[in-house]
């Protein structure tokens, strides 16, 4: 289907009249910058490169969890709050995108309906068109438009995850990963995946039984542990005659998470949720980037190089020969790493 | 970008409780490779708006089986228009009296849908007539 642009103006200056617009507070403008970005159009592109350098102000939350464990109510229920004290709010709110047509059913925005007509809020959907890890492959570049606009604080909501889409933890200051009670024993607690990622763990539903009890577990197995090999990696004794251990101090430690529960359709414990992110926000050194925010500026970094290597391997004069390689590997007369080396000699030519 | 999917508000303003129509239609444009903002029952015509304006999207569907279309309907367009989004594309679904149709469509709808339309031509009908932007 060959569609019209609305305008067949310069990418970049499309792009910088509506970044132009957005930044003085026009929302039609913000919400077309994100159509823009999320379609990753030569506007979308432009708008960033201006809009990148203004971002970098407010407080990045993701929120992840199973489906059904309550994200969006709880976002809700924050928005709330967070208008009571007068702090501007976006919300990108990722639904999956179906693996067969494309389509997509973007149901995020049913529960967060109360702030029509509050300039200070801005929601936004989007479908995560194939990408896996629990966000749209936008998302963080959506998220910094919103940013850039000055909005105070940004929630990332994935897609409904499981236990190990992780990828939030890179695109967010501050992790939340919601679990709803009796979501199984200790030893889900301890496995590897989502938890690890966790700034702040929040049990929702926090009027249904079991609700603290698994609280309680998750404190035991996430807080406990996190402690004890924190003190070790300190380097407490070495026995004598042992030779000391290499510095550990570049190993990346486990993450000690709050554990607080909520009953996000009451405001019961909202309160508390946004003192535990306030202090999650504090608690970042000043001055230099966050593990957190260096981890967003690699994960960008690297997907845009990818997506720039394969535009250049497929244009029209090296498409022919890029896809005699891939039919190669596929036919197994070469592996994939030498099919590498020799695309990314082509490169060089 | 050509092959982007066309993105859809599905909205029940007003106070009737029948949403089975809305949902079965969201899913239905689902499968037709559309993506759909649902927001569920008992809309304003300003959350309708807010929402349409903040999705950016390329249609507004309303799903109305209150009888209250002639105040709701003509409130959300103007809203919409007064928004900005002049190339959205308003399609009613619901039971619409003739001459209530006529109304609306000389109000902007573009399309009514009434009982018995197919999910297929729905879709048919907003592939050929919605105007996504770039």
């Amino acid at each position: 289907m060959a569609r019209q642009g609305t305008t067949a103006a310069d990418p970049a200056v499309r792009a910088l009249e509506l970044a132009t617009a957005a930044l003085e507070g026009d929302r039609r403008a913000l919400a077309r910058l994100l159509t823009a970005v999320e379609n990753r159009t030569p506007v979308g592109e432009a708008a960033l490169r201006t809009l990148y350098p203004k971002a970098g102000r407010a407080h990045l939350v993701g929120v992840t969890g199973a489906p059904g464990a309550g994200k969006s109510t709880l976002v809700a229920a924050l928005i709330a709050e967070l208008r009571t004290r007068g702090r501007s709010v976006g919300v990108v709110a990722v639904d999956p995108s179906s693996p067969i047509t494309g389509g997509a059913l973007l149901g995020d925005r049913v529960r967060m309906q109360s702030y029509a007509s509050d300039p200070d809020v801005f929601i936004r959907s989007m479908a995560s068109r194939g990408h896996a890890g629990g966000l749209a492959s936008t998302s963080a570049a959506a998220a910094a438009v919103m940013d850039a606009c000055g909005l105070d604080i940004v929630f990332l909501e994935t897609v409904g995850t499981g236990q190990n889409e992780v990828e939030v933890a890179a695109a967010a200051d501050t992790t939340v990963v919601l679990e709803a009670p009796e979501m199984g024993d200790e030893v889900q607690a301890i496995k590897a995946g989502l938890l690890e990622v966790a700034d702040i763990v929040v049990v929702n539903k926090g009027d249904r039984p079991g609700a603290q009890r698994t609280a309680s577990q998750l404190r035991a197995m996430l807080v406990a542990v996190a402690r004890v090999g924190a003190t070790r990696s300190a380097g407490a004794t070495v026995p004598a005659g042992a030779t000391a251990p290499p510095p550990v101090t570049d190993r990346p430690r486990p993450k000690q998470p709050e554990v607080l529960v909520t009953t996000a359709t009451t405001g019961e414990g909202i309160t508390e949720l946004l003192a535990s992110l306030d202090r999650h926000r504090a608690a970042k050194p000043t001055g230099t980037p966050s593990a957190a925010r260096l981890a967003r500026a690699a994960a960008q970094v690297w997907a845009i190089l990818a997506d720039r290597t394969r535009a250049a391997l497929t244009t029209p004069e090296r498409r022919a020969e890029t896809e005699a390689t891939l039919r190669a590997v596929a036919e197994h007369d070469l592996d994939p790493f030498t099919a590498v080396d020799h695309l990314l000699a082509r490169l060089r030519e | 970008m050509t092959d982007r999917p066309i993105k859809v508000l599905i909205a029940k303003p007003g106070l009737d409780g029948h949403d089975r129509g809305a949902k079965v239609l969201a899913r239905g444009l689902r499968d037709e490779g559309f993506e759909v903002v649902y927001t569920g029952l008992r809309q304003t015509p300003e959350m309708v708006s807010t929402a349409a304006l903040q999705e950016d999207v390329d249609v507004v569907g309303l799903s109305i089986l209150s009888g209250a279309h002639m105040t709701l309907v003509p409130r959300v367009v103007d809203l919409l228009r007064g928004n900005g989004l002049d190339d959205v594309l308003v399609v009613v679904g619901g039971i619409i009296p003739d001459d209530d149709a006529t109304a609306l469509r000389a109000a902007g709808v573009g399309a009514i849908f009434g009982p018995g339309t197919t999910i297929a031509e729905v879709a048919e009908y907003l592939r050929a007539n919605a105007h996504p932007r770039d």
